[in-house]
């Protein structure tokens, strides 16, 4: 008769720990098939599995060319450069599942050191999530890519690019705005103050401080900051340089 | 009976083949030129290998320039450059963006955990273990690829468990049975002997290949050997040179068997686990064994960890307070051939020695470099950080002042709360601001 459905996987379970014994100490280099068909090619970008792990998990850490794709249009960064940070996201992820939890941000000494690197970590997580994917990641970047001439005049009718100067200033509005009320109440700029400065200055000072701010700020008499009176108070400062990194070629 | 007789043959003539190229010109010092030829042969192939990869990568990518030094235009200058402003000048809405920034530039690329992952090579070497990205090239790079595979594993990787197999046990036995012998000079240059052909031995089961520079500064008996630390290797490819006592903690199974045997025929010096954690006894133990000028020189490794041999961390200041000139080594590994960094929380010592063992190769340079000593008035964080900058500079390596054990543990939050300090001191100005808590 025909074989029973407990035969089949027991073929494919034997490929594949055949395959992970291999790829203990010297991974074939083409996944996941030879030959690769043209399309739908994976990139293996630098993906240092752990020994003897079964292939299916394996593939979660390859980009594939949709996906490549699709993050180049909605970031507008260059092919090299997302393989290049696709790179480091992997490195970064301990845990292998594809995606970078709190600690795995944590783990950079320069970023734990950063007075405000917990909120620079948060603006990585949507509301509510422990865990960020390549996309995600890559969204957040996108923020600090400079901004190119050639490129203020292209897609007028298209969504505004990630890196443009009002998304720059609203990544920058959001690590005061801690509980997204898309206003800066005087509570909120007092602890980001206090995460600034730690124990350095009184909490009398601190509050005069940020006193004397909102009230440059504020014009609607909210004693708080909305995104436009944000926007109008640096609106002579150079966003573009101060909040852009360059990748060298 | 017959496949039983054909094995017997096969694997006597393999013994003998080992044993007169290999072996005994180990035990004599002296090399036949089997090892060059192979390296030369190892050249040209990975050199085509390249010149392919290079013709059939587009030009799109633009990787290549990539892997040496750094991917993003990191900026480097101080807070108060950063911040633009004078000091005294008031809080702004906009200091966020440097915090900001600084971290992002961070999460892209940080100074302290690439250097404990493997470096990335330019060019690949037709393992598939360090690179950066992928592409089907074509069908001959593909056969090389596998025949590759073939060699390294079905003809070299015996011949190497063989002769690891073969220097350990020489050198469990060599050293009991030099052990036995009464304390003369007969007994310690025997112990001599006996560890420098075993380790030359073990050195050609990696298809090592070791230059050593300036011999005229070898560590002296009495003094303190300090090197920069990429693996269990460097201990190896030192003592091929030279004998020296060695620190450390007491292992068990077969790193247990070989210290217990080597300390017989020469005083290392192994802690119990419990006893290393007393930094006084370590120091006073250290102390004598220096006091004695008959014995060997101590070899340290400061870092505490193993280090991907793209930098030298900070050098731990315990060996530095001991006194006694310090002979500094640099070790710089050329990543083309194999890779000798360890990953100890990624891969086991077993998977590490088989990897080893299935590389191409593994080709360094020593530097032995000239003997100091703590100057009058100079701490022994000062002199580390002293030694430290030598070692770097000599090895091609770069210098990092951060710690190696970041590897596993957080950072302090001490240097948190000095950028904090510094930022109220440009926001208030005139440093007159009062303490939260005094």
């Amino acid at each position: 008769g025909p074989p029973s459905p407990a035969h089949r996987p027991r073929v494919c379970s034997r490929v594949r720990s055949r395959n992970s014994a291999l790829s203990l100490l010297d991974p074939w280099p083409y996944l996941p098939s030879f030959p690769p068909s043209r399309r739908g090619r994976y990139w293996r970008c630098c993906s240092r599995g752990a020994p003897g792990s079964v292939m299916g998990s394996r593939a979660s850490t390859l980009l594939r060319d949709e996906e490549l794709e699709e993050i180049k249009k909605e970031t507008g960064c260059e092919f090299g450069q997302i393989t290049r940070l696709y790179s480091r996201f992997t490195s970064l992820d301990k845990g292998e599942n594809g995606t970078l939890s709190r600690e795995d941000f944590q783990r950079i000494p320069e970023l734990a050191i950063n007075p405000l690197g917990d909120r620079i970590i948060n603006a990585f997580f949507p509301e509510g999530e422990d865990q960020v994917n390549f996309r995600g990641f890559m969204r957040t970047l996108a923020h600090f890519r400079p901004i190119e001439d050639n490129e203020k005049s292209k897609d007028v009718n298209g969504p505004e690019p990630l890196n443009s100067r009002s998304n720059k200033l609203h990544f920058a509005f959001r690590l005061y705005d801690l509980d997204k009320d898309d206003k800066i109440s005087r509570d909120e700029l007092l602890q980001v103050l206090r995460m600034m400065v730690g124990v350095n200055i009184s909490d009398e000072q601190l509050g005069s401080i940020a006193d004397r701010t909102i009230q440059e700020a504020d014009q609607d008499g909210d004693s708080a900051i909305s995104f436009t009176e944000f926007v109008k108070v640096l609106e002579k400062v150079d966003v573009e340089q101060k909040m852009s990194i360059r990748f060298l070629h | 009976m017959e496949g039983a007789e054909l094995a017997g043959k096969i694997l006597s003539t393999w013994l003998t083949l080992v044993l007169g190229l290999i072996l005994l010109p180990s035990a004599f010092g002296v090399s036949l030129g089997i090892s060059e030829i192979y390296m030369k042969i190892l050249v040209k192939t990975l050199e085509w290998a390249t010149i392919r990869i290079e013709k059939g990568v587009p030009k799109k990518s633009g990787l290549k320039n990539a892997a040496s030094g750094g991917i993003i235009q990191r900026d480097e200058s101080p807070m108060e450059k950063g911040l633009s402003g004078l000091r005294g000048r008031d809080f702004e809405l906009s200091d966020v963006f440097y915090f900001s920034k600084k971290g992002l530039e961070a999460i892209v690329e940080d100074e302290v955990t690439q250097r404990f992952s493997s470096e990335e090579l330019v060019s690949w070497n037709l393992l598939t273990r360090t690179n950066i990205n992928f592409q089907y090239i074509s069908l001959r790079l593909t056969l090389v690829w596998v025949l590759g595979v073939i060699i390294r594993y079905c003809v070299l990787l015996p011949l190497r468990i063989t002769l690891a197999f073969i220097g350990i046990s020489l050198l469990v036995l060599g050293t009991t049975l030099v052990g036995q012998l009464p304390d003369s000079s007969l007994k310690n240059w025997l112990s001599e002997m006996v560890h420098l052909t075993c380790c030359r031995i073990c050195v050609r089961a990696l298809s090592g290949t070791i230059h050593y520079h300036n011999k005229q500064y070898r560590p002296q008996k009495g003094g303190i050997c300090v090197a920069n630390h990429t693996s269990p290797i460097d201990v190896l490819i030192l003592t091929t040179d030279g004998c020296y006592a060695m620190v450390g903690q007491v292992h068990g199974g077969l790193m247990g068997i070989i210290q217990r045997a080597m300390v017989k025929a020469c005083p290392h010096i192994w802690f119990e686990r419990s006893e290393i954690k007393d930094r006084l006894l370590v120091t006073k133990r250290l102390q004598e064994h220096i006091a004695d000028k008959k014995k060997l020189p101590i070899l340290i490794f400061p870092e505490g960890t193993c280090i991907n041999n793209t930098s030298v961390m900070m050098f731990k200041k315990g060996s530095f307070e001991i006194g006694g000139t310090i002979h500094p080594v640099a070790i710089k590994y050329n990543p083309q051939f194999g890779d000798a960094f360890w990953n100890s929380s990624k891969y086991s010592m077993v998977n590490y020695l088989l990897r080893m063992m299935t590389s191409w190769a593994i080709v360094c340079d020593v530097w032995y470099m000239p003997p100091m000593t703590r100057e009058e008035g100079e701490d022994a964080v000062q002199f580390a950080n002293r030694v430290k900058s030598a070692i770097a500079v000599q090895g091609g390596l770069t210098e990092l002042p951060w710690d190696g054990g970041l590897k596993r543990a957080k950072v302090k939050d001490t240097f948190k709360e000095e950028q904090q300090k510094n930022y109220s001191k440009m926001i208030v100005g005139n440093g007159s601001f009062n303490l939260e808590s005094d």
